[in-house]
């Protein structure tokens, strides 16, 4: 299988990263010699394996739905890239 | 005297509790040091005046009873560290400063620990010879232009310059272990749900963990004390007994049973490789372990099963990184083209191909092909390694299928550069604890390690087998600082 340019792009839009053409070009040639070296997986058959989701093969632990965190707003807002008060400032949407 | 930088951590403590060091002579040392240094580019953020300021506080107010009493510790930045900035490597958080700490960190500071500063790494640990970190390359202190390996490139390279008494690393396929094999150094990846995650700038959450790379094995022992912690913050953190690691080290291996597995005998392995691996073998017969042969039959499947997880797992942690609440914005026109933009900008080559490749894998029609496949392989690989140890205590395996490689050599080769991590990737696929020890050199002089693979939670019997094997070996590191001249 051969992952062609118009499949790089529709995953480069999924994962929103805008992608230049010649960028495009050799991340499709990068990713068809890694899917190449990932295809020797089809040498196994696997129809009877259960998936191994979690190492830990622990169930997930309940808490209770308490808030535990200090009042940290203001240092969490000052990460911000741009911010109005107390929101996060995006580009406007308009549908 | 010997000098304090090159003391191991061991030695250090002994030496704040008899009083005969100061904390704060030892912050100055390492500090001086550092700064003689920076032609080897290890640090991204240093905290070296703040480092200073709190041995100081130290000395006027010890406590010799901790376990890490008055050490400056130098960290991987990809530990989030209260308002130190923390950047992962990475463009996309250049200018973020987390608001809390990781617990890994915290243990170490509740211990007495000093943060002297933030160690280079690949761009969110995906490398392995630290060259797409956004901070540059990483000299290996053990010869000019040669990678430390990597991800845990600044980590390694300080600890061989000795530029921090110990450090701490992530490891998700083998950044712990390659870059301790590339320098000369140890160490340890313990088993998944060991060291708390949380506050671990993410890549692979089924895979990632910390561990301690240090200059001895008793020194990873202590270390390893310390972070090794149940943390309710982290939900795949486990609740286990842990040992007393350093007090309950010991030389005493006899009878212990260490299985070779054949499959790591690959194609095109160097013949140095081999030799050592016998060399290897001959070591932990001579600490009175008992070898015997086994079969990890699909072990030629363990990379191409982790380049299908771990892109996966990183796509959807990455996701986060879109310009909004924290990092890198690059303006837009709309609320899509601003989170395309900043993403483009933000993260370099090798996290977009890996965030490519695993939104591809997840993307409908293709989820089971590849993802749920390479989920149903991992489970063969663990259960290899379950059958295993019925007949085994540990394995002896090479670190790595080479020493380090020059600067550039592997970068325009994702593939080539993958191979480094073919004999670390199964461990961290199967969640057991693993370390590298330095076993000898190659024609170059370069380091090369050996890895000792153990049973979940048996952290103590792979740092018991690496102390007795550690004495035999008798392994020096011949560092010239010739970056100082």
């Amino acid at each position: 299988m051969t992952i062609d340019l118009k499949t790089v792009k529709h995953i480069s839009k999924l994962a929103r990263i805008s992608l230049e053409e010649k960028k495009a070009e050799k991340l499709a040639n990068d990713m068809n010699s890694i899917f190449e070296f990932i295809e020797k997986l089809n040498e196994l058959k696997t129809e009877n394996v259960d998936p191994l989701t979690s190492i830990a093969e622990t169930t997930l632990r309940f808490r209770e739905d308490k808030i535990t965190s200090d009042n940290i707003r203001e240092k969490i807002l000052k990460n911000s890239p741009e911010k109005n008060d107390d929101f996060f400032v995006v580009p406007k949407v308009v549908e | 005297m010997t000098e304090i930088t090159s003391l191991s951590l061991f030695e250090l403590i002994k030496n704040i509790k008899e009083k005969k060091i100061s904390s704060n002579e030892a912050a100055k040392s390492f500090v001086d040091r550092s700064e003689k240094s920076k032609k080897l580019n290890v640090y991204v953020t240093e905290n070296f005046e703040n480092c200073l300021k709190l041995s100081k506080e130290f000395d006027n107010n010890p406590n010799f009873d901790l376990k890490l009493p008055g050490i400056p510790i130098a960290v991987k930045d990809l530990f989030c560290t209260n308002e130190v900035r923390t950047t992962a490597g990475s463009n996309i958080l250049n200018n973020f400063v987390p608001s809390y700490e990781s617990t890994v960190t915290k243990n170490i500071w509740k211990e007495g620990g000093i943060l002297l500063g933030k160690l280079n790494c690949d761009e969110f640990a995906m490398g392995s010879s630290n060259e797409t970190s956004f901070f540059g390359n990483v000299q290996n202190p053990i010869a000019k232009d040669l990678v430390p390996g990597g991800s845990s490139g600044g980590s390694s390279a300080a600890l061989a310059a000795n530029l921090t008494p110990v450090t701490i690393g992530t490891d998700t396929g083998g950044s712990i272990r390659q870059p301790a094999s590339f320098t000369g150094t140890v160490g340890l990846k313990p088993t998944y749900g060991s060291c708390s995650r949380y506050g671990i700038v993410a890549f692979a959450s089924s895979l990632d963990q910390a561990g301690p790379m240090s200059k001895d094995v008793k020194d990873s022992s202590i270390l390893l004390e310390v972070i090794s912690s149940f943390d309710k913050k982290d939900s795949t953190s486990i609740d286990f007994k842990r040992n007393n690691y350093s007090s309950e080290l010991t030389r005493n291996i006899k009878g212990l049973k260490i299985g070779i597995p054949k499959e790591y005998r690959v194609d095109g392995m160097p013949d140095e490789i081999e030799k050592l691996w016998e060399k290897g073998i001959e070591y932990a017969k001579d600490c009175g372990a008992e070898i015997i042969d086994i079969s990890l039959p699909h072990t030629s499947y363990a990379l191409p099963t982790y380049y299908i997880v771990a892109p996966a797992e990183a796509s959807s942690n990455l996701a986060r990184y879109d310009g909004v609440k924290y990092g890198l914005r690059s303006s837009g026109k709309s609320l899509i083209d601003m989170y395309e933009k900043t993403r483009s900008e933000g993260f370099g080559e090798e996290v977009k191909r890996r965030i490519m490749i695993g939104t591809y894998v997840l993307s409908s029609g293709y989820y089971d092909a590849y993802y749920l496949k390479a989920q149903k392989v991992r489970q063969l690989i663990k259960q290899d390694f379950d059958q295993a140890y019925n007949k085994v205590d540990a394995i002896l395996t090479p670190s790595t299928p080479s020493s380090a490689f020059k600067i550039g050599e592997k970068s325009n080769d994702p593939v080539s550069m993958y191979l480094n991590d073919i004999f670390t990737v199964p461990v961290n696929l199967a969640g057991l604890p693993g370390i590298s020890i330095p076993a000898g050199v190659d024609k170059n002089n370069y380091p090369l390690g050996l890895q000792i693979i153990g049973k979940p939670f048996d952290e103590q019997t792979v740092l018991n087998i690496a102390y007795s094997m550690e004495e035999k070996i008798n392994y020096k590191n011949n560092i010239t600082d010739w970056w100082m001249k």
